[in-house]
C-alpha cells in the first residue's frame, strides 16, 4: 500500500486556454471548443484522434454530453468529474492515469467554468438536500480565519500581516498584468489593495480571487510517444491528491495556521518525484491563492519557507516573478479569477508555457520542476492536489 | 392540588426605544431576527427543568398568539429541542393572550391527575407601525414546571375563570395587526368580570385582597384592570410592575414574566394573584413555599432585562418584523432544509446532542459514526452540549454572507467538555468579539427557506 506515482511515464504534449473574463457574449460550449481546438492544434491532433475525455466542471453542466455535443466528438467515453476548487486538476490527473495504464493512447482533459450566468457576484453552490445545520459562511470569511491566527502564532502584528497579504496580491496583480489571458491585466498599488472595502474578517476585496469565465485543456499521451506531436513535451513527475476527515473542523487541537491536507500531498509528491528539497528544488508554482491568507500559510505548508518565515520570504520578494521561488507567474487566481472547473489546467498551461520558454515577458530563466496546487473547501476540511512537472 | 416546580423566564436582548418609534419613554424587549415565539420558549424552558430530567415531564402545554407555524405543531418543536420523550402528550393553545394564564391553569388539572407538565409560552407581538401596540408590546419568553404540591415552590391555592364573547381585540390569520374597538367599551364589558372572578378565585383560596403580596395584572385591553386595585382596596406596593418601561406587554407570556418575577423575589408563605384578561379571564392565586430558595433559576427576569442591547434603530426593527421591504442581497434565497435529512439528525438539529467516542473519550460535533480520532467505527454515545459552555478559539466577521444582521460573526468553538463547532455567533456586538470568549449555546431560527423555518443553535456570549 504505497502511493507509488507515474513519474516520467506521462507527457503532456499539447494545451489550450482561453482568456478568463466576463464572457458575457460566450457559453460553456464556446469555451469548451477554444480551449479545445487550441490544445488540438498545440499536439497537432485532430478529435478523432483523441481516444477518451476527462472533463472537470463543478456547476457548467451535468455529464460527458457537456463536452460530446460542443466538440462533437466522434462517440468517444468522456468522464465528467467534480472535486470543488481542485476540479481541473482532477480531470488532469484522471487523464494521466488512464494513459499511464495503458488503456489509451493519446487522451484530453479539460476544464470549464462558466460563473457570470448566474446573475450573482460571487460563487453560487449547488444546493443539497440536507438538515440546515451547517455553517453558511462564505468563502473569504472560512479562509480568513487563517489570518489573526497566523499573525498570533508567529508574533507578527496584525498590521504587518496586512503589509504582508497585501504585498501577496500586489505580486499576483503585477504577474497578471504581464498575461494576455489574464482577467486583471493592471498592477494595483498596494495602497489601494490595503484599503479595498472589508469583505470578512481581515480580508479586502483585493484579497480575494475574482469572478471569471474560462476554460483549459491538455493532451497526455505515455512518455515514450510524446515526440511524436511536439518537440517539447512536458512530464508529469508526481499527481497527488488528499481529501481530509475534517480533523481540523472537528478537532480543537487545529490552529488554523497550516493544511494538513496539502502538507499530506505535498509530502506525496514530493516522494512520487524525488523533491528533498522543494525550498531549492522547485523552480516555480502555481498555487492556489483563492484569498492572499491562504497563498502565505501554502508557502510554509509545501515547504517553500520554514513554519513562520513564509511572511518575511513575502516581504522579501522570494515569491516574485524575478525571485529565487516565483509563485503564481501567471498572476493567479487573483489575476485570473477562478472558474472552477479550468482553475487547475490553467495552472498546468503556465507550467507548460514556461517550461517550454514561450511565457514571454513572465518567462522564468531555465526553470526545470513546476508545481500546481489546487484547494477545495476550508480550512480544516479540504481537498488538496499537487502536481509536479518539468522538462 | 398542584403547585409550580420550577420555572424559567427569557427576555431577548435586543429592546427599541420608544422615542425612535416617537413613541414615549421607556423601551420594549425585541426579539432579534433569529427568534421566534417557539424559540422564546425554548430560551424560557431551558431553565424551568432540572438538567437531565426530561424524562419526568409527561404533558407539554405552549402557549402562544404568534405561532411560527399556522399549520404543523410549535410544541413540537419545542418539544425536540428541549430533548423531551417523545412519548409525551402535547397541546397548543392561542388566539388569545390569556391562554399564557389558561395554561398554566390547564397544566394544574393535567398534573392534578398525577402527572407533570411543563408550560411554557412566548410571544413576538408586532403592532401597525405608529400604534400603541407596536410601542406598548414586547416579546418574551416563560415556563413554568407544573408537579405535585410536596414539591412546589409556589402552590396553586385558589383558582377561577371566565369567558365572555367580545369584539375588543381582533386579528384573522391573514392580518399582520392586530385591531382594537374602541378601547372604553371593551373595559366597561370585561371590568366587571374581571372583578367578580378575581373575587371568586380569592373566596376558592380563602385569602382577602389584603392579604396578597403581589397582585399582577395584565390585560389586551389595558384600560380592563384599571378599576381593580381600588375596588379591592389594594396598596400600591401589593402591584406587581407590569415593565412596560423595560419589556412591554408581551402577549402570552407576558402574565407569566410577571408571575415568573414575582417569584424571583418571594419569601416563603407570600402569596401572589395572577389575573390575565382577554376573552375573558383567568385568575390564579398561589402561596409560595419554604422551598423556593433552592428552586430558582439561573436567570432571574430582572438579569435578562439588565442584559441588552438598546441601541436598535427603528427601521432594523421593522425589517426584521417583515413589515419594512427592504434591498436583498445578491445571493440565492436560502434553500429550505428537508425533511428526511430533518427527522434523521432530529437529536443534533434540534437540542444539539453530539457524540463522544467511548473508546478515546472524543467529542464530536455534529455527532460521527467514526472518531475522527481514533477511528473506532460505531462507538458513540450521545453527548448533549445545548447546556455546554465553551470558548472562542477563532472568529471572523463576514460581511458577505446573507443575514438580517450584518456582519455575520462566526465563531469557532471549543467546548469545556471536549469538542469543536464553527457556528454563528448571536446577540453580539462584533467589536467586542475576541478570541477566548466565553459563550453558550442558544436555540434560534436561523432563516426560513421556501416556507421551511430552519431551526438550529448558534452561541452567544453569556448572557
Amino acid at each position: 500500500m504505497s502511493s507509488n506515482g507515474i513519474r516520467d511515464r506521462v507527457a503532456i504534449v499539447g494545451m489550450g486556454c482561453t482568456a478568463f473574463a466576463e464572457h458575457w457574449d460566450k457559453g460553456v460550449p464556446d469555451l469548451l471548443v477554444e480551449a479545445a481546438e487550441e490544445a488540438y492544434a498545440s499536439a497537432g491532433v485532430d478529435r478523432e484522434q483523441v481516444d477518451a475525455y476527462w472533463l472537470g466542471t463543478l456547476g457548467s453542466g451535468i455529464s460527458g454530453l457537456v463536452l460530446s455535443e460542443a466538440l462533437k466528438t466522434p462517440y468517444k467515453p468522456v468522464t465528467r468529474l467534480e472535486n470543488m476548487c481542485a476540479t481541473g486538476s482532477e480531470a488532469l490527473r484522471n487523464a494521466a492515469y488512464a494513459v499511464a495504464s495503458g488503456a489509451y493512447d493519446l487522451v484530453m482533459a479539460i476544464g470549464v467554468e462558466k460563473l457570470k450566468d448566474s446573475g450573482y457576484s460571487g460563487l453560487v453552490g449547488q444546493p443539497i438536500p440536507g438538515d440546515g445545520t451547517e455553517p453558511t459562511m462564505s468563502a473569504p470569511a472560512m479562509f480568513s480565519l487563517l489570518a489573526p491566527a497566523y499573525a498570533k502564532k508567529y508574533g507578527v502584528d496584525e498590521g504587518q500581516l496586512k503589509d504582508v497579504l497585501a504585498r501577496i496580491a500586489w505580486k499576483n496583480h503585477v504577474n497578471g498584468a504581464k498575461n494576455p489571458k489574464a482577467q486583471f491585466r493592471a498592477e494595483v498599488p498596494i495602497d489601494k489593495i490595503k484599503a479595498s472595502p472589508k469583505v470578512a474578517g481581515m480580508l479586502g476585496i483585493f484579497d480575494c480571487s475574482g469572478v471569471s469565465d474560462g476554460a483549459a485543456a491538455a493532451i497526455l499521451c505515455r512518455a515514450e510517444d510524446a515526440h511524436r506531436y511536439t518537440d517539447r513535451p512536458i512530464f508529469i513527475k508526481a499527481l497527488a491528491f488528499a481529501a481530509g476527515p475534517a480533523e481540523g473542523y472537528l478537532s480543537s487541537s487545529y490552529d488554523f495556521t497550516s493544511f494538513t491536507e496539502v502538507v499530506r500531498s505535498c509530502e506525496d509528491a514530493y516522494r512520487q518525484a524525488g523533491v528533498r528539497n522543494p525550498r531549492e528544488e522547485i523552480s516555480m508554482a502555481e498555487v492556489h491563492d483563492c484569498f492572499t491568507p491562504t497563498e502565505l500559510v501554502l508557502m510554509e505548508d509545501m515547504g517553500f519557507s520554514p513554519r513562520g518565515q513564509a511572511w518575511k520570504d513575502v516581504l522579501d520578494g522570494r515569491f516574485d516573478l524575478d525571485g529565487p521561488q516565483p509563485v503564481n507567474p501567471d498572476g493567479g487566481l487573483k489575476s485570473f479569477g477562478h472558474p472552477i472547473g479550468a482553475s487547475g489546467l490553467r495552472m498546468m498551461y503556465e507550467m507548460w508555457l514556461q517550461l517550454r520558454g514561450e511565457a514571454g515577458p513572465r518567462q522564468i530563466k531555465n526553470p526545470t520542476l513546476g508545481l500546481t496546487h489546487n484547494l477545495g473547501g476550508a480550512p480544516g476540511r479540504c481537498v488538496s492536489f499537487v502536481s509536479i512537472v518539468g522538462c | 392540588m398542584a403547585g409550580i416546580v420550577r420555572y424559567g423566564s427569557y427576555v431577548p436582548y435586543f429592546r427599541l426605544q420608544r422615542t425612535t418609534m416617537g413613541a414615549g419613554r421607556g423601551e420594549r424587549a425585541v426579539a432579534s431576527y433569529d427568534e421566534d415565539s417557539a424559540s422564546l420558549a425554548v430560551e424560557a424552558a431551558r431553565e424551568a427543568f432540572p438538567a437531565g430530567e426530561q424524562h419526568a415531564i409527561d404533558t407539554l402545554i405552549f402557549a402562544t398568539t404568534s405561532p411560527p407555524y399556522a399549520e404543523k405543531l410549535n410544541a413540537a418543536t419545542i418539544q425536540a429541542a428541549l430533548d423531551l420523550p417523545e412519548s409525551i402528550r402535547s397541546v397548543e393553545l392561542g388566539a388569545s393572550t390569556r391562554m399564557g394564564v389558561a395554561a398554566l391553569s390547564l397544566g394544574c388539572d393535567v398534573t392534578a391527575a398525577g402527572g407533570r407538565a411543563l408550560v411554557c409560552a412566548g410571544d413576538v407581538v408586532i403592532g401597525a407601525p405608529g400604534g400603541a401596540r407596536e410601542a406598548g408590546s414586547g416579546d418574551a419568553g416563560v415556563a413554568f414546571l407544573l408537579g405535585p404540591d410536596a414539591e412546589a415552590i409556589a402552590q396553586v391555592v385558589g383558582r377561577a375563570s371566565a369567558t365572555v364573547e367580545l369584539l375588543d381585540t381582533w386579528r384573522r390569520p391573514e392580518d399582520p395587526f392586530a385591531k382594537q374597538w374602541e378601547e372604553r367599551f371593551g373595559a366597561e364589558v370585561l371590568a366587571p368580570v374581571l372583578d367578580a372572578t378575581a373575587r371568586r378565585a380569592l373566596r376558592s383560596a380563602g385569602i382577602e385582597p389584603g392579604q396578597l403580596d403581589s397582585v399582577i395584572l395584565d390585560a389586551a385591553n389595558p384600560r380592563a384592570t384599571a378599576a381593580l386595585p381600588r375596588a379591592f382596596n389594594l396598596q400600591p406596593t401589593q402591584l406587581a410592575d407590569p415593565l412596560a418601561d423595560r419589556v412591554g406587554r408581551a402577549g402570552c407570556a407576558h402574565a407569566g414574566l410577571q408571575l415568573a418575577r414575582a417569584l424571583d423575589r418571594a419569601t416563603p408563605g407570600q402569596r401572589i394573584l395572577v389575573a390575565s384578561v382577554a376573552d375573558g379571564v383567568d385568575v390564579m392565586v398561589l402561596q409560595v413555599t419554604e422551598r423556593i430558595a433552592e428552586h430558582r433559576p439561573k436567570h432571574r427576569v430582572d438579569d435578562w432585562i439588565a442584559s441588552k442591547r438598546n441601541d436598535l434603530p427603528y427601521n432594523t426593527y421593522l425589517k426584521w418584523r417583515g413589515i419594512l421591504p427592504f434591498e436583498p442581497p445578491r445571493r440565492p434565497d436560502p434553500d429550505r432544509p428537508a425533511a428526511p435529512p430533518m427527522r434523521r439528525s432530529e437529536r443534533w438539529k434540534m437540542a444539539f446532542v453530539g457524540s463522544r467516542c467511548t473508546v478515546c473519550g472524543t467529542g464530536h460535533l455534529p455527532p460521527q459514526r467514526v472518531c475522527v480520532h481514533c477511528m473506532a467505527v460505531d462507538k458513540m454515545q450521545p453527548e448533549p452540549y445545548s447546556a455546554q459552555h465553551g470558548q472562542v478559539a477563532t472568529y471572523t466577521l463576514d460581511y458577505l454572507a446573507y443575514s438580517l444582521q450584518p456582519p455575520v460573526v462566526l465563531a469557532v468553538v471549543d467546548f469545556a467538555i471536549g469538542g469543536r463547532f464553527t457556528c454563528e455567533l448571536t446577540d453580539v456586538e462584533p467589536k467586542d468579539v475576541a478570541i477566548g470568549n466565553e459563550v453558550e449555546m442558544s436555540f434560534r431560527r436561523l432563516y426560513t427557506g421556501m416556507g421551511v423555518h430552519n431551526y438550529f443553535w448558534k452561541a452567544r456570549p453569556r448572557r
